[in-house]
């Protein structure tokens, strides 16, 4: 083991950065003109000349920062208020509880499922309008794909909210919070004012890493962007999608640009965010110096819990009115219920489905395996070694979070295609690896470090050998956190979309490649179907890892702390 | 100004876990209330200044100056109180912690900056506003944590084994300190302690309480 402890951090190092400099290197070249695939133009800014004359470029840059600052500083706003205004009450406990299984439902089905909500033809038009207007046919208002992407930005906010929430309860436990907001409520503050200027500073600067992610998702979301922003021109991942998916071969180019000018989109923007803290910071320095209490924040409480309920109303209503789309057989505008229900859908979509359900799991599972031994591995290499070095090295595996896919999943094929991997199984859950690693990472890093160490030292007293101690204390100890990681790297795996798409080479479909493709155009009770079977599997996974542990332990009381 | 408890019991389920007679503490003077841990000292602190965790619930009544507390908000209360630990808050510097203490009644920047700068200089700190609290000694943090409440203007203290880490030699210092100024703002003053020489210290009477133990 002691050798394994030392590898397995290194290896884990090599297995997720290597990819990115690789795919980066086979993104940058073919934007300044070197492409080993194809007849290079010879090395030169031909490319990105072609880049800035593509019509719509600049309407697609504005777009994407506009809609990913909006939808960025909207759910740090709403997670933050929602924790400030509600901390410590009973709905904040059950809030909490109901996150992670909202934040497991992919963005591809939920994404699907709010266009399936709020599109003129949509449940909340049928369901609200027609007392009120009186509308037979659907309104002609685009409620979806609207210009200014308001749409993208709502769908964004619901998804980015709970998981901002979750990163803020956790910060919040490692900062002595309540006994700071109890200090600050003596001194006479109000407890929202109390926890924004108490409270928050310690844990903004904990959450800040996952806030960029946010940021950095936000610049580049492809599945919402696909479906939920406007099309002419769409946000520039779409568009660079288009030109990588053009049968001319010349505008590959151009889409190497548009990748490498949406990496310095999100450079720049993570950047301006940093160097935006400066002036925040300094008003709330202002502020405390002034001494104004604020007042008991009930208009903060309403706010935020209202729109908290609106958040959480889209994903379940996203995911409900798959279910009943997946059911119904005839449904005609502007009724707000099918009137006639079948499983014929269901029964015509199996055999087809099957395949694509299996390679799901497949790849899921194997991904999720791989990315459990590795975190392990490295959780217990960071902690026997006891340097702070390897912990810093370690912080690279959140590479992918913060790079923007299209940005150096194209070099990543480029790769594949030249090492003749692509479209091979082994190449998509690699690159499924890139995103399940960190999260698997992140989920079990803080109760495998805060594992009170002296269990372990106890069974090595009773004569137990360390390989013995590590499985049946320690793994047994911590199986509970074992499997929710495991869970969240299994939703993370069934929600990618362009990973599979690229590493894949379209010969490896699975449940999100399928439902995407149906989207575009297809019948809506199949694509329903794709698609609920899509947020269906991660909600499984998250009842099991609750199920199984509530089960081993259900006479171990002191299992179930925490 | 008083402090007046009458007939606090504190109930989880229907069982009382204590109970406190009659008390009354003047402006000025400090009570102290003594037991072993775990027999609800903190719980009866949290509900007089309004934090006490709702699975309690509370019988008999609190008053500050003649008027009831009951279900008024923390913040609202004019209840200030210190810790076992400063709680100096970590991200802001040791004149910040202060300001933010300093009552809003005191209007204007420079008003405000010369009420932080007295309170330093009565602690023995002056010059000491831009520091962070984490370079000061323990000494120094329960000063300031003590001026950061004063500054508040509260009507009356409480003080929750507030000198519970220091170490021997500092304590007693500090101890006089804290009553010296308590007094001299004319705080009633409630102390929860399980150290004798903190109740004898103080000059003033002792409730003991063994907690009704369920």
């Amino acid at each position: 083991m002691s050798a394994a402890h030392r590898l397995i951090p290194a290896l884990t190092v090599a297995v997720i950065v290597g990819p990115v400099l690789v795919g980066l290197l086979g993104t940058v070249l073919p934007a300044f003109g070197v492409h080993p695939g194809l007849d290079g133009v010879g090395p030169g800014l031909d490319a990105w000349r072609d880049l800035m004359e593509a019509p719509g470029l600049a309407t697609a840059v504005r777009l994407t920062v506009t809609t990913a600052f909006a939808a960025t500083l909207l759910s740090l706003a709403l997670a933050a208020g929602f924790c400030a205004a509600w901390h410590g009450s009973p709905w904040f406990a059950r809030l909490r509880r109901l996150l992670p299984p909202l934040l497991a439902v992919p963005h591809a089905a939920f994404a699907i499922g709010f266009a399936f909500l709020v599109a003129p033809s949509g449940w909340l038009v049928r369901l609200v309008f027609p007392w009120g207007t009186g509308w037979t046919q659907p309104p002609d208002v685009a409620l979806i794909q609207d210009p200014l992407g308001i749409a993208l930005i709502l769908a964004l906010v619901c998804k980015e909210v709970p998981f901002l929430v979750l990163v803020i309860v956790a910060a919040l436990g490692q900062t002595r919070a309540d006994a700071m907001l109890a200090a600050a409520r003596a001194l006479g503050y109000g407890p929202v004012t109390a926890w924004l200027l108490v409270v928050l500073p310690p844990v903004y600067r904990q959450v800040r890493l996952p806030v960029l992610a946010v940021l950095a998702y936000s610049l580049s979301a492809v599945e919402p962007a696909l479906l939920l922003a406007p099309t002419a021109p769409p946000p520039l991942t779409p568009l660079v999608l288009r030109w990588f998916a053009d049968p001319d071969l010349a505008l590959q180019f151009r889409a190497a640009a548009g990748a490498v000018l949406q990496l310095a989109i999100v450079a720049a923007s993570i950047a301006l965010w940093l160097a935006a803290e400066r002036p925040v910071v300094a008003a709330g320095r202002w502020r405390i110096a002034a001494g104004r209490r604020g007042g008991p924040g009930r208009p903060v409480r309403l706010a935020t819990g209202g729109a908290m309920t609106l958040a959480v109303a889209a994903v379940v209503g996203a995911m409900a009115v798959l279910a009943v789309w997946a059911l119904a057989w005839t449904w005609r505008f502007p009724d707000a219920l099918p009137d006639r229900w079948s499983t014929a859908t269901l029964a015509a979509a199996w055999p087809e489905l099957a395949v694509p359900a299996g390679h799901t799991l497949l790849v899921a599972g194997l991904a999720t395996g791989l990315a459990l031994v590795l975190a392990v591995g490295c959780l217990e290499g960071a902690r026997r070694g006891r340097a702070a070095a390897p912990h810093r090295v370690l912080l690279m595996i959140h590479l992918p979070l913060l790079m923007p896919a299209v940005g150096f999943l194209f070099g990543v094929q480029v790769a594949l295609v030249a090492g003749g991997l692509d479209g091979t199984l082994a190449a998509v859950v690699w690159v499924h690896l890139l995103y399940v690693l960190p999260y698997v990472f992140l989920t079990l890093a803080d109760p495998w470090r805060s594992f009170d160490e002296r269990y372990e030292r106890t069974a090595r007293g009773l004569g137990v050998g360390p390989l013995t101690v590590f499985v049946r204390v320690r793994l047994a100890m911590l199986l509970r956190p074992l499997l929710t990681a495991a869970a969240v790297g299994f939703a993370v795996s069934v929600g990618q979309y362009l990973p599979t798409l690229f590493a894949g080479g379209g010969r490896v479909a699975t449940l999100t490649t399928e439902a995407m493709a149906l989207a575009a155009g297809g019948d809506r009770r199949v694509v329903a179907v794709y698609a609920f079977a899509q947020g269906a599997l991660p909600l499984v996974a998250f009842v099991l890892a609750l199920a199984v542990p509530a089960v081993l332990h259900r006479n171990r009381k002191g299992m179930h702390a925490g | 100004m008083s402090l007046r408890l009458e007939g606090i019991v504190l109930e989880v389920a229907g069982r009382p876990v204590v109970a406190l007679p009659e008390l009354t503490v003047p402006a000025g003077e400090v009570v102290t209330i003594m037991g072993p841990s775990g027999c609800g000292k903190s719980s009866l602190l949290a509900c007089v200044s309004g934090s006490l965790d709702p699975a309690f619930t509370v019988r008999g009544r609190v008053l500050l100056d003649g008027r009831d507390l009951a279900g008024l908000a923390p913040e609202r209360r004019g209840i200030g109180i210190l810790f076992q630990d400063d709680l100096l808050f970590p991200h802001l510097s040791v004149g910040e912690n202060l300001a933010f203490g300093l009552s809003p009644e005191v209007r204007g920047r420079a008003a405000r900056r010369a009420a932080v700068e007295r309170a330093l200089e009565e602690c023995g700190l002056a010059g000491f506003a831009g520091r962070d609290p984490a370079t000061l000694s323990g000494g120094q943090r329960a000063r300031v944590a003590l001026m950061r409440t004063l500054l508040s203007r509260p009507r009356a203290l409480l003080l929750d084994e507030p000198f519970g880490k220091l170490d021997a030699a500092l304590r007693g210092q500090i101890r006089t300190f804290v009553f010296e100024h308590a007094r001299d703002a004319g705080l009633p003053t409630l102390l929860v302690t399980h150290d004798p020489d903190d109740a004898a210290a103080t000059g003033g009477p002792v409730v003991v309480i063994d907690g009704v133990s369920p």
